[in-house]
């Protein structure tokens, strides 16, 4: 099963095991071939034709994401011919796209911007029909800009192969075919999870996480890799930050345990942080009410009401409950300051409820 | 996790409850592989079942004792693997002889094919795994339900390798975690007993304080005596007893009997009512740490901004403590998690630096330790390394339907909210789409009570009684109804019973008895 066999890519050779594809290989290889269609997270699509490449001995190009490396083979990723065969697929597509990059919620982290940059496609090459089609949000997380949307087929597949929740496929044919979902119905949660893989696999703007919707661009954030706060699943994704705010959760395709999937608490789940209803200070109980305090008066009164108790009932009468919400050091300094500063081995968690 | 033949899921709902493992679940399925669910509900899974053994509340044991009656009297045990890796099989044959198909279907409603049929699935795969949720812990009889589980697997020796054991899909982000690091009565962090003079001492010389050698209280003891006027002042960091703990009123009668409560949450929540101090906490957006999830995977929390009052948990912690009088001096997480590697063995290895890229699986003792991604390839942690097999009795639940309240209650999560929905419920668009707690009746029993889909109804147990709109679905059996706990405006622990898993102390939450009115 893991046999290494050897093929030779731009002139050199690289051993692989049998059952990869060739852009596989090549980006094991850590050469990068162009592509829209391909998600490594779904099977291989062969459709944007983006993938080409020219194999010693075959009469055309084939496209690398669906053909398995064999033994023997020789691969040329670029050529004058490979670059004006991914110039004219660019331009075909350009030919039905808003090209509104400066408006345009995914500039910046748009593959097909990418692209039409690294290969010079023009703008206005072919000339022709152009979708017309109004802009869907027609729920509460995601937007669908179907002018945008190159008819790759990721965010299907995504649906159906991945989460298995067939909210959408592709309707219609040729020219007309759009992801859509059955009967056009709004998604809501009869047909949809909201988990918004179908976003975060989108190559260009045509699906966009409505909540961040110009708030800031890839371009404009900082981002943090963390981890998920929710379940004990313990995935992976970015927080991405601007002006001190989290605006967006985007996807890490490298996490070990999620591989850039997310479920709509990971994936939508964050506005909770800014809410306007956290707690911003301390609060001292005050007659029926609380009134606000200092830390510096609220850990003092902290400190001193638990040294005061453990003095006149002794270190037993008390004790603290730690919580499977915090991190591994708070867990730790919590028993840590129960152990040593009460005096006691009155600690538990939540883990049991 | 893909290449597995055979998926036994036993009293899980991973598409609502975890929804990322579920999509490894469902790939194996997508390659081929065979799914047999146990759950009383008509769960995403069970739907997809090519077995499913619908049973009733609190009969796992019964269930589990069935299908290993049929395994061994088929011969589709494991022979090799029941010689070299346990003992003790005798007894758990004679124990599963008395359990046979009536017996079972009386018990657990599911009948012999079905029976049959997820035995022979199971045992004759050659790569068959387990995963099981709080359908199985969160019960008078958890521990027993987990061992009876544990049976089932060596008896057919799918453990140790890849793509076989067993998976419990553990609740919370950091479940895992904080039962590593020390917050439990009996042990020191790193399951370390305090009852052990050399744990003792080794904690002792670094924390130079002395540690008592008894045992302390675990949380529902502490509130047991807060409401018997013997327990004075509790610290409660980030938890939400007064809503997520079951029976209620005793929760809330114990908070407000203490003589001092602080807890510390990052909003409001019932149980910040009671506090005498609320200190605010930083979410994990605001800190730098680590959480442990479910696989022992060590990963980090980065501080992406500032804390949004402040201060961070770790900091306050220190602060008190030093105002306390025992000094705590950490200038930055990664210091406390070397510390926790001087003292945790099963963390020995872990630092920062090593878990920047990718985090680490315990136990990783050291520092050149690539960490361990399947425990028990070798030997069991028994003495001898052998595993014992565990007779058990079928106990059911602690309480069960009857004529006053003739519905057994199941209480769980949905995909959309998470706990006690503080941070759910303050998302845009979670709340949109599910706005409200539903209680999930069957048609039949729907019908029966003259209860339409959306109705308002009343659900009382002998605790207590609350009003939540029905949602009528198929999903709930006749028989059992289900409710989350997610919602503040239903309170759906007021119900719940104060029995417990009495090894474990877990709530039987999966099952009381209630009567469902319309109003």
């Amino acid at each position: 099963m893991n046999e290494l066999i050897k093929m030779k890519i731009n002139g050199m050779d690289v051993h692989f095991p049998k059952g990869k594809t060739i852009l596989e290989v090549c980006k094991d290889a850590g050469i990068s071939i162009p592509t829209l269609c391909y998600d490594e997270r779904l099977k291989p699509h062969g459709g944007c034709r983006l993938c080409l490449v020219e194999v010693k001995g075959r009469p055309v190009p084939l496209a690398s994401c669906t053909t398995p490396g064999e033994a023997g083979m020789e691969i040329t990723t670029e050529s004058p011919r490979l670059t004006r065969l991914r110039k004219t697929v660019l331009e075909l597509l350009l030919s039905n796209h808003p090209n509104d990059c400066m408006c345009c919620e995914a500039s910046g982290d748009c593959s097909l911007q990418e692209m039409a940059y690294l290969y010079g496609a023009s703008l206005d090459r072919f000339q022709g029909e152009q979708w017309q089609l109004p802009i869907r949000e027609d729920n509460p997380f995601i937007t669908f800009e179907p002018n945008k949307c190159i008819v790759c087929g990721r965010c299907t597949r995504i649906c159906n192969e991945v989460v298995m929740a067939g909210t959408i496929d592709l309707a219609n044919r040729g020219f007309n075919a759009i992801p859509e979902t059955a009967f056009s119905k709004p998604r809501s949660l009869e047909n949809c999870e909201f988990c918004g893989q179908c976003v975060s696999t989108c190559p260009t703007g045509a699906l966009t996480d409505k909540k961040g919707r110009g708030k800031g661009r890839s371009g404009d954030v900082r981002k943090v890799k963390t981890t998920c706060s929710y379940c004990g699943t313990g995935c992976n994704f970015y927080l991405n930050v601007k002006n001190d705010k989290v605006i967006r959760v985007t996807s890490d395709l490298t996490a070990p345990v999620n591989k850039g999937n997310l479920c709509i608490k990971g994936r939508y789940g964050y506005d909770f942080i800014q809410s306007a209803e956290r707690l911003k200070t301390p609060l001292i109980r005050e007659g029926e009410g609380f009134r606000e305090a200092s830390w510096d008066e609220a850990l003092g009164l902290v400190a001193s009401r638990f040294r005061a108790l453990i003095e006149e009932h002794g270190a037993d009468k008390v004790g603290g409950f730690s919580s499977s919400r915090c991190s591994n050091e708070e867990n730790y300094l919590l028993s840590k300051w129960v152990r040593c500063a009460v005096g006691s081995n009155n600690v538990d968690n939540c883990a049991r409820v | 996790m893909p290449d597995m033949d055979t998926l036994f899921l036993f009293g899980s709902n991973p598409t609502e409850g975890h929804p990322i493992v579920s999509l490894h679940l469902k790939k194996a399925l997508a390659n081929g592989a065979k799914l047999v669910v146990a759950d009383p509900r008509k769960t995403w899974m069970a739907r997809r079942a090519d077995v499913w053994l619908n049973l009733k509340p609190g009969s796992n044991i019964a269930l589990l004792n069935g299908i290993i009656r049929v395994i061994l009297e088929n011969g589709w045990e494991n022979a090799e693997f029941i010689s070299k890796r346990t003992e003790g099989l005798e007894k758990l044959q004679a124990k599963v002889r008395e359990y046979d198909f009536d017996r079972v279907e009386e018990l657990t409603g599911v009948g012999r094919d079905k029976i049959i049929e997820a035995a022979r699935l199971y045992a004759r795969a050659d790569k068959s795994m387990i995963v099981y949720g709080l359908g199985v812990t969160e019960h008078q009889t958890g521990t027993e339900n987990a061992m009876a589980i544990a049976n089932l697997a060596l008896v057919c020796g799918h453990i140790g390798r890849p793509a076989t054991g067993i998976m419990a899909l553990r609740g919370q982000n950091n479940v895992q975690g904080a039962s590593d690091l020390g917050p439990l009565p009996a042990t020191l962090p790193g399951y370390q007993s305090v009852t052990d003079p050399k744990c003792r001492e080794k904690f002792q010389k670094a924390w130079g304080v002395t540690i008592k050698d008894k045992p302390g209280l675990k949380s529902v003891e502490m509130l047991d005596e807060c409401t018997r006027g013997n327990f004075k002042g509790i610290f409660i960091l980030g938890e939400d007893p007064a809503q997520t703990d079951p029976d209620l009123h005793h929760v809330r009668k114990a908070l407000e009997s203490v003589d001092f409560l602080v807890v510390q949450d990052i909003f409001p929540t019932e149980t910040t009512k009671y506090a005498h101090v609320i200190l605010p906490g930083a979410s994990f957006a605001e800190k730098d740490g680590t959480f442990t999830n479910g696989e022992r995977r060590v990963q980090r929390i980065r501080k992406a901004i500032e804390p949004i009052a402040g201060m961070a948990e770790w900091e306050v912690i220190s602060r008190i403590s030093t105002l306390m009088g025992y000094p705590m001096t950490y200038s930055h997480p990664s210091e406390i998690m070397d510390e926790i590697a001087s003292l945790v063995p099963i963390y020995g290895g872990i630092s920062y630096d090593r878990i920047e890229k990718k985090g680490i699986q315990w136990p990783c003792p050291t520092k050149d330790h690539p960490g361990t991604t399947t425990l028990y390839t070798d030997l069991f942690s028994r003495p001898g390394g052998l595993a014992q097999f565990m007779p058990l009795d079928h106990q059911g639940s602690a309480e069960v339907a009857d004529e006053t309240y003739p519905l057994v209650l199941i209480t769980g999560r949905i995909r959309e909210h998470y706990n006690n929905g503080s941070m759910t419920r303050r998302c845009a668009g979670i709340a949109e789409v599910v706005p409200e707690e539903l209680i999930e009746i069957s048609p039949e029993d729907a019908g029966a009570l003259g209860i339409a889909h959306m109705d308002w109804v009343k659900v009382s147990s002998r605790r207590g009684e609350l009003q939540v709109r029905a949602k009528v679905t198929d999903r709930s059996q006749s028989g059992s109804v289900f409710m989350t706990f997610h919602h503040e405006n239903a309170l759906t622990n007021v119900l719940t019973s104060e029995h417990r898993d009495p090894i474990t102390g877990t709530p039987e939450y999966k099952s009381c008895a209630v009567r469902v009115e319309k109003v």
